[in-house]
């Protein structure tokens, strides 16, 4: 089991090498060059060629991208073109509501989403099942910011009951923090809960479809029990999985969702980064987001060992 | 400042005892007055100098001081400078310094340092250059004196050092000053009211400043840029809101005390609350224009840019980006309308619309289909909307026009492009600047023409001629006949097209008091209750 | 967005269950309405944008700006924009700018997944450079990895198009692959290599037949997912240049007037939300019929 855990540990070496190779080569061939940017407009084309020296631009790409990893790998992500600022200080300013936003999201998607899914596969074929299904549909197919703005629309235009946008920091009081986030994280959870309702029934559905869980049932155990006992903790492993998944979609919808909410989190920072070119601060989040979409897999893959111990490597 | 805090500490603290032993709780005099206010655009440059993004000038206006400033008159004020003498002959200027000026960083401010900031300044700035031209030098007498030697005696010294628009000449230690003009500072020190707190800059969401303790403002009342610099308030939080609507929602519901610059549409959803105020934002206003590349064809033909004239509806372009039209009035004038240079001639073409006329001159020259390269900074709320209206008007009138759209900061590096439209240049886009900024031939950047001309290259000898003559006559009759022929010349030979001038407002709470309409908004001399 | 379903997909059906699945439609679609539902929608929204051109009452591009900001009336059915556009006709053009993206980002994704996919899944030695590859892509948000590929080229539709098919391309070369690699250890495949049949015969005879119907369903998905991603790219600004009435496009330009004219985001919203809506309940009927292993179990 050890030996599983150093492979897959190491595995996520490569992926992240890869992360920072294509990012950094995606903005390597984009036009744009950031030092005419930082030169500004009146610049002659030799100050250019000066900052683009000073940057180091003018080396091979290959040097470029081994300098850029060797900072990396000391911390330091460079410095924002336009602010001058640290890319590690633009992060741990903007981190705080992303986190908070990810974490209620995760929370109210879990705790709705599973009791949904548990439900539907208790009824399976019932009404009961078939709306928790076409509320899964439709809640893929809702875009983030369109669910945004009808929930800000009747929540907060019309009903008045919730602010319509921005942020609160958690030290400005608990209240004020969680107000701000109940429409955000209802909008950014819908497409993770409907994932996680539609996996949770068709893993608890296989479950109960197998053998131990029908000799349980044939003892006797009330089926309520059963489900909470015996069906979930077997079903955890793909829930689990799915978790791991929809990361990536809570990380990507994060994006949207602070566009939508105006929320100064990571997500607005490097959409801007990118619309603006601030090489440094692109290369920078996005390479964190990755990595912490391939941490939370890897901690989901180690917890397999943990959740289901039939599984063995 | 460390003190201070621990004062405001302890009088919470106290506050907070008082009402934990049941007492009535009482207003704590010395809570710290903040204006949380959503600035016109995202700060991304901190170096007013290396930049003439108005979001930098205002940031500018809160940390740096000027020597000359600009009252609600149009006239030019002493502001750092305590008394100034000029020579007999015209060609020696000395200036002396108030007493008690100080950096940020506690250090007296000295002659030496103006006398850099003004170089940098001068590099960049198109009216610094026309100063620099006629200087002979520029010196530090002692701390407190420098003087400026002239070649000729010219009208606009003061008129440059005390420029209320982009670049602003602002004042900055010496060690700042000598950056090279295009590099960007490094470090944000002034001498001016406010300070700004780097540690709390949140680039892309939060800007935060606060009161310079140890400012000296004169004893003059303030009048828009010129006179005391008083402060009544603590903190300013300039919080970046990208949506406006946000903005709008979060002023009506008092979690902001003021907008800089809402859009006009929005303003019906504060208008009609009591607790917001909605005034005029500068009395000037802005100016919509359309640049016109003079190297290429079709535009290389004057009769081409002629037609164009007839073909525009100013009414279009600001029902379209304003709307409602008590905030905008139709103005020919390349000086500005409500200025000392307004002035109509030769705007019988652009003033009168007709398409068809348009049409046949462009038959003439043998130009209509022709095709024109448009450049829509589609990330630009007020500019977008305004090049799609000028796509659909050229296309009214026979071209094709091919809109391509960008971001404003790509269209700054496209639109310094020579090349032909079909090889990375470009025919057309349409900007806006500041009424102020505009209001007369020398600090008017967007239309000088020939070698020192700003994009789009018009070139008629005669206007060069005529605007040196400006600069260097100081009977103001002369002037005003130079105006009138500047006026007319830069119209026949069209060296960019006014669309328009319009008013934006600027909202704030009931609470806030005493603002100063202006180009930028100047956080001395207002008050907030509460 | 639509990845739930990647993992349950890569058992094949049995050879020939292809023709016995397309035989069953017709009984399938009497007891599942949801394709019938599905499908009419989407011919619905498809019928409109195609006749767009004779549908509109207004030029989508034409500007009028007395008409600004009109909520929905007789002359414009579904409002005006802030510079007095038709919203009823731009939004059925702009259907045709994300109909199109959508089944070419499908079509792409593809036919290069399928290329890619089969070598992973044959060829040892690429296979791990290129898996590791696609790990890396795939662990990059899909919206930030686009609109990040929207930074490197002139926005266009093409533009919009080669991002989001690299931003996909992952998940339909795993699937292959896992399906090559399934199939080959089969018997019959291991016979008809031993027999010494040549590589790109047993490809094309044995194994990509097995594709086929997860590819159909995972390219529905796709078909989906890029049209959500095209209107998410637009809305913020990275999509689609903005001259184009594409449905995020539209949206975007409607955000600041939200609260004054709520229909400008919202009606192209829900046109989006459907044809999702409607290409989701489709490629769930596809998959119900053409994976019976996996219909049984839902």
């Amino acid at each position: 089991m050890w030996a599983y855990v150093l492979r897959r540990i190491l595995a996520t070496f490569p992926v992240l090498a890869v992360v920072a190779f294509v990012v950094f080569s995606i903005l390597h061939i984009a036009p744009g060059d950031p030092a005419a940017i930082i030169a500004g407009d009146q610049a002659t084309p030799q100050q250019i060629e000066a900052i683009r020296a000073s940057l180091g631009l003018d080396r091979p790409f290959h040097e470029q991208f081994l300098i850029y990893v060797g900072n990396v790998l000391q911390g330091d992500f460079g410095t924002s073109i336009f602010s001058g600022v640290p890319v590690t200080r633009l992060f741990w300013q903007r981190v705080e509501p992303t986190i908070a936003l990810t974490i209620t999201t995760t929370i109210v998607t879990l705790l709705l989403a599973i009791p949904l899914g548990v439900l539907a596969a208790w009824k399976a074929g019932s009404w009961i099942d078939r709306a928790v299904m076409s509320f899964a549909v439709l809640g893929f197919s809702f875009p983030v910011f369109v669910v945004g703005y009808m929930l800000i629309f009747v929540f907060s235009i019309q009903l008045g009951w919730l602010p319509i946008q921005g942020y609160r920091p958690l030290a400005d009081g608990f209240w004020p923090f969680l107000r701000h986030l109940i429409l955000p994280s209802l909008a950014l959870g819908l497409s993770f809960m409907a994932l996680i309702a539609r996996i949770t029934r068709a893993s608890v559905l296989e479950v109960l479809s197998q053998d131990h869980i029908r000799t349980v049932r044939a003892k006797g155990v009330p089926t309520r029990g059963l489900l909470f006992d015996h069906a979930l903790p077997n079903a955890a492993v793909p829930i689990l999985t799915i978790v791991g998944v929809g990361v990536a979609i809570l990380l990507g919808g994060v994006v949207v969702t602070e566009s939508v909410f105006a929320i100064p989190g990571l997500g607005r920072l490097v959409v801007d980064a990118i619309l603006h070119r601030d090489y440094p601060v692109i290369q920078g989040v996005l390479l964190i987001f990755s990595a912490v979409y391939v941490l939370v897999n890897l901690v989901v893959d180690l917890l397999y060992v943990v959740f289901d111990p039939r599984i063995r490597y | 400042m460390l003190m201070r805090t621990s004062r405001w500490v302890g009088a919470g603290a106290l506050a907070a005892l008082l009402a934990g032993l049941g007492a009535t709780p009482i207003a704590v005099a010395s809570e710290p007055t903040v204006i949380r206010s959503v600035p016109i655009g995202n700060l991304r440059v901190l170096d007013p100098i290396w930049t003439t993004a108005y979001i930098t000038r205002n940031h500018g206006y809160k940390v740096w001081d000027v020597l000359f400033a600009m009252d609600a008159n149009g006239d030019i004020q002493p502001q750092m400078v305590d008394t100034y003498t000029v020579s007999d002959d015209g060609l020696t200027y000395t200036f002396t310094l108030r007493e008690g000026l100080l950096w940020h960083d506690g250090e007296p401010v000295r002659a030496a340092d103006c006398v850099a900031s003004i170089r940098r300044w001068a590099a960049r700035d198109g009216m610094g250059q026309s100063l620099m031209s006629f200087t002979e030098s520029l010196e530090a007498v002692d701390d407190k004196t420098f003087t400026l030697q002239l070649t000729e005696p010219i009208g606009f010294v003061l008129d440059a050092l005390g420029k209320i628009d982009s670049n602003v000449p602002f004042m900055m230690p010496e060690r700042l000053a000598l950056t090279p003009p295009t590099e960007q500072i490094t470090e944000v020190i002034g001498s001016g009211p406010f300070r700004f707190l780097a540690d709390e800059w949140v680039p892309g969401s939060r800007v935060v400043y606060e009161k310079f303790e140890d400012y000296v403002p004169r004893d003059e009342p303030a009048s828009l840029a010129a006179g005391g610099k008083v402060v009544h308030i603590d903190r300013i939080e300039s919080v970046y809101l990208p949506d406006a609507g946000v903005a709008m929602s979060a002023i009506a519901a008092g979690e902001i005390d003021l907008h800089e610059s809402p859009p006009t549409d929005l303003l019906r959803l504060v208008e009609g609350n009591p607790n917001v105020s909605v005034i005029p934002n500068d009395p000037q206003g802005f100016q919509l224009f359309m640049v016109i590349n003079h190297l290429h064809p079709p535009f290389d033909d004057v009769r081409v840019r002629q037609a164009l004239l007839w073909g525009i509806n100013q009414e279009d372009f600001m029902a379209t980006i304003v709307g409602d039209p008590t905030r905008y009035e139709l103005c020919p004038a390349v000086f500005g309308c409500g200025g000392t240079n307004e002035s109509d001639a030769g705007s019988e073409p652009l003033m009168t619309v007709d398409v068809e006329r348009a049409r046949s001159l462009l038959e003439e020259a043998g130009a209509l289909g022709a095709r024109v390269v448009m450049l829509d900074p589609a990330d630009n709320s007020t500019l977008h909307p305004a090049a799609l209206m000028g796509a659909q008007a050229l296309r009214r009138m026979g071209f094709e026009v091919q809109a391509d759209a960008m971001d404003w900061s790509t269209l700054t590096q496209r639109r310094a492009s020579r090349a032909a439209p079909g090889e990375g240049g470009w025919n057309i886009f349409i900007t806006n600047s500041t009424a102020t900024g505009i209001a007369n031939p020398l600090s008017h950047n967007f239309i000088r023409n020939c070698e020192q001309a700003w994009y789009g290259w018009p070139c008629e000898p005669r206007i060069v001629e005529l605007s040196t003559e400006w600069a260097l006559e100081t009977d103001q009759d002369r002037r005003a006949e130079l105006t009138h022929e500047l006026q007319r010349l830069h119209l026949e030979n069209v060296s960019y097209i006014p669309l328009g001038q319009y008013k934006p407002a600027i909202i704030f709470r009931r609470e806030i008091t005493d603002v100063i309409p202006g180009p930028a908004i100047f956080y001395w001399n207002l008050r907030k209750e509460g | 967005m639509a990845a739930p379903d990647t993992l349950s997909r890569t058992a094949p059906p049995s050879p020939g269950g292809l023709l016995r699945a397309i035989l069953n439609t017709w009984r399938f679609a009497r007891r599942h309405p949801t394709v019938v539902i599905g499908g009419g929608l989407l011919a619905l929204i498809g019928l409109a944008t195609l006749l767009a051109p004779w549908l509109s009452l207004h030029d989508p591009l034409e500007i009028n700006p007395l008409a600004r900001l009109r909520p929905p009336s007789a002359d414009h059915w579904l409002g005006t924009d802030a510079v007095g556009r038709d919203l009823w006709s731009r939004t059925i053009h702009g259907g045709q700018v994300s109909l199109v993206i959508g089944i070419v980002v499908a079509l792409l994704t593809t036919a290069v997944g399928l290329v890619l996919g089969l070598l992973s899944g044959y060829v040892r030695w690429l296979d791990a450079i290129l898996m590791r590859f696609m790990d890396g892509l795939m662990s990059i948000p899909a919206i930030l990895l686009a609109i990040a590929l929207m930074a490197v080229a002139k926005a266009s539709i093409v533009t919009v198009i080669v991002a989001i098919t690299i931003v996909e391309l992952p998940r339909v070369v795993r699937l292959v692959r896992s399906v090559v690699l399934s199939i080959r250890e089969q018997p019959y495949v291991e016979a008809a290599i031993v027999v010494g049949s040549k590589t790109p015969r047993i490809l094309v005879r044995h194994i990509l037949p097995n594709t086929i119907a997860p590819l159909t369903v995972q390219a529905t998905y796709i078909c989906a997912a890029a049209i959500l991603i095209e209107s998410l790219l637009s809305f913020l600004g990275a999509g689609t240049p903005p001259e184009v009435p594409s449905w995020g496009n539209i949206m975007a330009q409607g955000r600041i007037y939200f609260q004054l004219a709520p229909w400008i985001i919202l009606i192209p919203g829900v046109f989006l939300a459907t044809t999702v809506l409607a290409i989701n309940l489709v490629g769930d009927g596809l998959r119900d019929m053409l994976d019976p292993r996996f219909a049984r179990r839902l």
